[in-house]
């Protein structure tokens, strides 16, 4: 009878989004995997096969179960992150494996539904005001745990999709300063890089006397900007700083291809362009499966994990690269709507969670490929090679679209 | 609009990521041909070079293997560098050289260790390859000469310049590809048509491979062998006739037009330019611009023809009918056409054609030829039939054989005058040194064979050519074709008897070859050199012309001796040896050959052009450096006349 209506009651949009992701990633992974001997599409196969296991049990799990657990869940996910410094196995200088036997498991995958889940419990919480200061430092303390806890890993790339919880607490009524902030504070950042500090700071006076001039008599604050200006001229000479001084050489060497400061197609410019001549060359409609001679000849490193996309673009052209991101984006929107349609704040909360740390994975990764972020190791959900980030991204989504399913029930 | 915030910022980024995808993968084409720069690697697969045979099929030009050593420097093993140094004959040093530069060009990919090794510098090596690891062979094919004669026939295998590779798509970087010669004229026909692979590269550089299984790869097309018109016998004496001197023989088989002999002197021995001193021998030879050994002086030498000329101006006046056989001329040791004008000539009496012809008398011919301008009223009308009659012998313009150098030679006509006296006012009187071969008349060796040939076919020849079959396909229909020329066969008949008898009462007197019947006409070229600014003369370039027997002609024959004083001097004994050589193949006249082949005009040439190195023409050993090494001198041939 339950199973009848988690039958009927799953949002099949998704499940079909999602099946369809998971084998088109498979596919790339055959074709970017098959001229290496080391078995890679064996594995994800037996990966992906596992999954369905895996759906099962998160469907059969009572709904109730993760709201009521969500503490313990999130408490476990960081205990596991902080056994990593004790037990953790070092792959390319990050520790954030464990070893079981010659499969690893990588915490941090999971730790991602348990904040989710987490920051959902918080916030489901009656009488939460997010317009508190108290309440604020509170929320943002769960999204910070974990995130101090990978950043020594060091896993700059899966700390940095944490910062997708503002939005979320922002539709939850954070403040909206928080908000603009950081994209203030990315603008700034990026401007500092590309032109010299004493322009942003022109620019910066020069929007800042302009809203303050815009602005209702009754609102202007000569104070306020002020210390606003002070602040982002204090921000903005200290990039430099902070770039020089605090990056390490292969961070700045990243943002310096990006920005095109540094031309160096051999060393550290190589992921970069091996990945856009990869894409470049694909044209319209690809080169066809198995066909990609880049794809072939292994010329872009990591291409069954973090590139997988550029086999994609490839193989699939224009066309396939652009039904992959229809796919992602129709996933997206999806799930956003289910979100907004719960009956609990919970729920509401963890769709939204879903939708956003999906998102974020999904554009930092492609953004990175075709050459428009800095080179960071974030994986593309459903497609990247990797047992964890699979199960990872599966139990996140399952998780939701489980409460979703449940909520007849909840009446 | 709290809930909108995280669905725009979706729509926004998800349409940035397809804006830039769109500009990568389609508004920016330059990723296609990185990618197969990056991905694809073209091997080609040579097929072997036809070989070159004798018009008796005898085998002149064939291919050698040659292996080069090749090392990647990284799967280098315990090398026993002792064992492998003594095997290819190098230093430690050497080897030690050899691997940083291979290191430092790649220590992946295969470099060329030592290239070009024959088959026994090879053999020992061969048998213990195996212990070298990290050395393996590549085989190659080369031209193998088997024979030490004829390389300007030959021409030479080089690589293709970057010129040609821009414009003729075929040819890649490093092709191979024959330059002169029929190496050049022939060159689809024998080296055939490569084929070509596409393999898939990985980001080593190493095949992993075909590309799209072999869909656009091509099968390698094998060379076809060729014959040549050549005798290689009648090649090699000529050539050994000429040793110690400059010039050229050419001898043409005047029944089909068939090149039996291109003698150029001094030549070398083809097989110099081939292997590992290939390129120092070549500059060397390059660099000679005074003795000139790549300049193939039997299709460029270019002179006045002299008296040779004679047998043309004699043919057109019967033509044309200003004289007939008995017309005569006085001759008083030359003669005055016009006031203050003389012509001197040897010759002493009446002379009519057939003695006009073989004491060569300039009075009879000048005659002659004036008439024959003096038939028409205009003289530019005149000198334009005359210039047909000769155009139609195939002078003054290139033959259209199958070697790919010559020159046009010059036959003037009206035209010519023109430019030369803008207002006019010339006449008979003022061109007749062409009577005689000299004013604005030139002609290469080449030119003066198919003369003869004409002759002996009285009054037609077919296009001078070198090749005789290629296998599986037919030669150039245009060799074939018989040209007509504008005289009248009856007119050939007393002129053959004239030059029958130069052997018997004329210049040629002693040079005959019992029992063989020889006609043919002496030539003398006067040349002038400028030697520290001043013009002095030189010695007389030494033509003869001729073709044998009389009857049923089987060779004619064109000799220049650069310096060799009269037509009878040198030109003419290797007329007589050439045709006994062709025709018995012995030699009777052994003193005739003993005389011409001990004849060196090295000091000659030397005291001519003030050089420093006398003793280099044929003095080094074959094959090991060039044969005839640098002579300076200054440029012998500056302005020539003709006086006989």
């Amino acid at each position: 009878m339950k199973n009848q209506s988690i039958k009927k009651n799953l949002d099949w949009t998704c499940v079909i989004i999602y099946s369809v992701l998971v084998i088109m990633g498979w596919l790339n992974i055959y074709s970017s995997s098959l001229s290496s001997t080391e078995g890679t599409y064996e594995k994800q196969l037996i990966f992906i096969l596992l999954t369905i296991p895996l759906i099962f049990i998160i469907l059969a799990i009572d709904g109730k179960f993760y709201e009521k657990y969500a503490s313990i869940i999130f408490g476990v996910a960081l205990l596991s992150l902080v056994g990593l410094f004790l037990f953790g196995k070092t792959i390319a200088g990050q520790r954030c494996w464990y070893a079981i036997g010659s499969f690893t498991i990588q915490p941090s995958e999971f730790a991602k539904a348990a904040t989710s889940l987490a920051l959902a419990k918080y916030l489901s919480d009656s009488q939460i005001n997010l317009k508190d200061v108290n309440r604020q430092i509170q929320a943002l303390a769960i999204v910070f745990l974990p995130v101090m806890l990978i950043l020594p890993q060091p896993d700059p790339g899966s700390a940095l999709i944490y910062s997708v919880f503002i939005i979320v607490l922002y539709r939850e009524g954070l403040p909206a300063w928080y908000v603009w902030t950081g994209f203030t504070t990315i603008l700034l950042f990026v401007l500092t890089l590309v032109l010299e500090p004493q322009y942003v700071i022109l620019i910066a006076l020069l929007v800042i006397v302009l809203i303050h001039i815009k602005s209702r008599i009754a609102d202007r604050n000569i104070v306020l900007s002020s210390i606003l200006f002070v602040v982002i001229s204090v921000f903005v000479l200290s990039v430099n700083y902070v770039f020089e001084n605090v990056f390490k050489q292969h961070h700045r060497d990243r943002f310096n291809i990006l920005l095109g400061k540094t031309v160096d197609l051999k060393g550290i410019g190589y992921n970069t362009n091996q990945s856009e001549i990869a894409i470049g060359s694909g044209g319209w409609i690809g080169k066809g499966f198995l066909e990609g001679t880049q794809t072939k000849g292994g010329f872009v490193p990591e291409q069954h994990t973090d590139y997988i996309f550029t086999t994609v673009g490839e193989e699939w052209g224009f066309a396939g690269s652009l039904a992959v991101i229809a796919l992602f984006v129709g996933l997206f929107l999806r799930v956003i709507y289910l979100a907004e349609r719960q009956k609990t704040i919970f729920s509401r909360v963890y769709g939204y969670c879903v939708a956003g740390i999906l998102f974020t994975h999904f554009f930092v990764n492609i953004a990175m490929v075709i050459g428009i972020f800095p080179t960071i190791g974030v994986p593309l959900p459903f497609f990247s090679y990797g047992g964890s980030g699979l199960w990872g991204f599966t139990i996140l989504l399952f998780i939701f679209l489980k409460m979703d399913a449940n909520k007849v029930n909840e009446w | 609009m709290r809930k909108l915030l995280l669905p725009s910022l979706i729509i926004v980024a998800a349409l940035l990521l397809v804006i830039r995808i769109f500009y990568l993968q389609v508004i920016n084409d330059t990723f296609k041909l990185k990618s197969e720069n990056n991905a694809i690697k073209i091997k080609y697969d040579y097929p072997e070079r036809g070989y070159i045979y004798d018009r008796y099929g005898k085998l002149l030009v064939a291919n050698q293997a040659s292996y080069d050593i090749m090392v990647i420097p990284r799967e280098l093993k315990n090398i026993d560098t002792l064992e492998f140094c003594q095997l290819l004959k190098i230093t430690k040093e050497d080897f030690i050289k050899k691997i940083a530069k291979a290191k430092v060009y790649s220590p992946r990919l295969p470099s060329v260790f030592l290239p070009q090794l024959n088959k026994s510098e090879f053999a020992a090596f061969q048998e213990k390859i195996r212990k070298f690891e990290g050395f393996y062979f590549q085989k190659r094919s080369l031209r193998d000469y088997e024979v030490d004669f004829g390389a300007n026939i030959f021409g030479f295998i080089t690589q293709v310049n970057d010129k040609l590779i821009a414009k003729n798509p075929y040819y890649n970087s490093g092709d191979l590809i024959g330059k002169q010669g029929v190496e050049e004229s022939y060159e689809s026909v024998l080296r055939g048509i490569k084929g070509v692979k596409y393999f898939q590269k990985d980001k080593y550089n190493r095949e992993i491979g075909s590309y799209k299984d072999g869909k656009y790869d091509t099968i390698a097309v094998q060379g076809e062998d060729i014959n040549l018109t050549l005798d290689a016998e009648l090649q090699k004496y000529g050539e050994q006739l000429m040793i110690n001197k400059r010039g050229g023989i050419v001898a043409i088989e005047p029944r089909t037009g068939e090149i039996l002999a291109l003698v150029t002197a001094p030549s070398y021995d083809p097989s110099i330019l081939v292997g590992r001193q290939r390129s120092t021998n070549y500059t060397l030879l390059y660099r000679d611009s005074i003795a000139k050994p790549l300049y193939d002086r039997g299709l460029l030498a270019e002179y006045p023809p002299g008296s040779p000329f004679k047998i043309l101006t004699g043919l057109i006046g019967l033509q044309e009918g200003v004289v007939d056989e008995q017309t005569t001329f006085m001759c008083h040791h030359g003669f005055s056409y016009a006031r203050g004008r003389f012509m001197k000539c040897h010759g002493f009496g009446p002379h009519n054609l057939h003695n006009g012809i073989y004491n060569s008398c300039n009075t009879y011919f000048a005659n002659v030829y004036m008439r024959t301008i003096n038939k028409y009223a205009k003289p530019a009308y005149a000198v334009d039939v005359w210039s047909k009659h000769v155009k139609s012998f195939g002078l003054g313009d290139f033959m259209g054989y199958d070697l790919p150098t010559g020159k046009r030679g010059n036959i003037p006509d009206s035209k010519t005058y023109k430019k030369i006296y803008p207002n006019g006012g010339w006449r008979s009187t003022t061109i007749v040194s062409n009577s005689i071969g000299q004013g604005e008349v030139l002609m290469t060796p080449i030119q003066l064979a198919n003369m003869m040939a004409t002759v002996a076919n009285e009054g037609y020849y077919y296009t001078p050519h070198i090749i005789k079959k290629i296998k599986g396909t037919n030669i150039d229909p245009k060799f074939t074709e018989k040209h007509q020329t504008t005289i009248d066969k009856k007119f050939f008949k007393p002129m053959i008897s004239g030059l029958f008898d130069v052997y018997n009462l004329g210049t040629a007197r002693g040079l005959g070859v019992p029992g063989i019947d020889i006609c043919g006409k002496t030539g003398t070229a006067e040349n002038f050199a400028k030697i520290n600014g001043k013009r002095v003369k030189l010695e007389d370039h030494s033509i003869f012309v001729a073709f044998a027997p009389k009857d049923n002609p089987k060779i004619a024959i064109a000799i220049l001796v650069e310096n060799g004083g009269y037509g009878n001097a040198i030109a003419g004994p290797i007329a007589s040896l050439m045709i006994e050589k062709y025709l018995r193949k012995k030699i009777t006249r052994t003193d005739l050959e003993k005389k011409i082949l001990e004849r060196s005009l090295r000091d000659r040439y030397a005291k001519l052009g003030g050089m420093k190195d006398a003793n280099a023409i044929e003095t080094s050993p074959k094959k090991d450096t060039v044969k005839s090494k640098v002579i300076e001198t200054a440029p012998p041939v500056a302005n020539l006349t003709i006086e006989n």
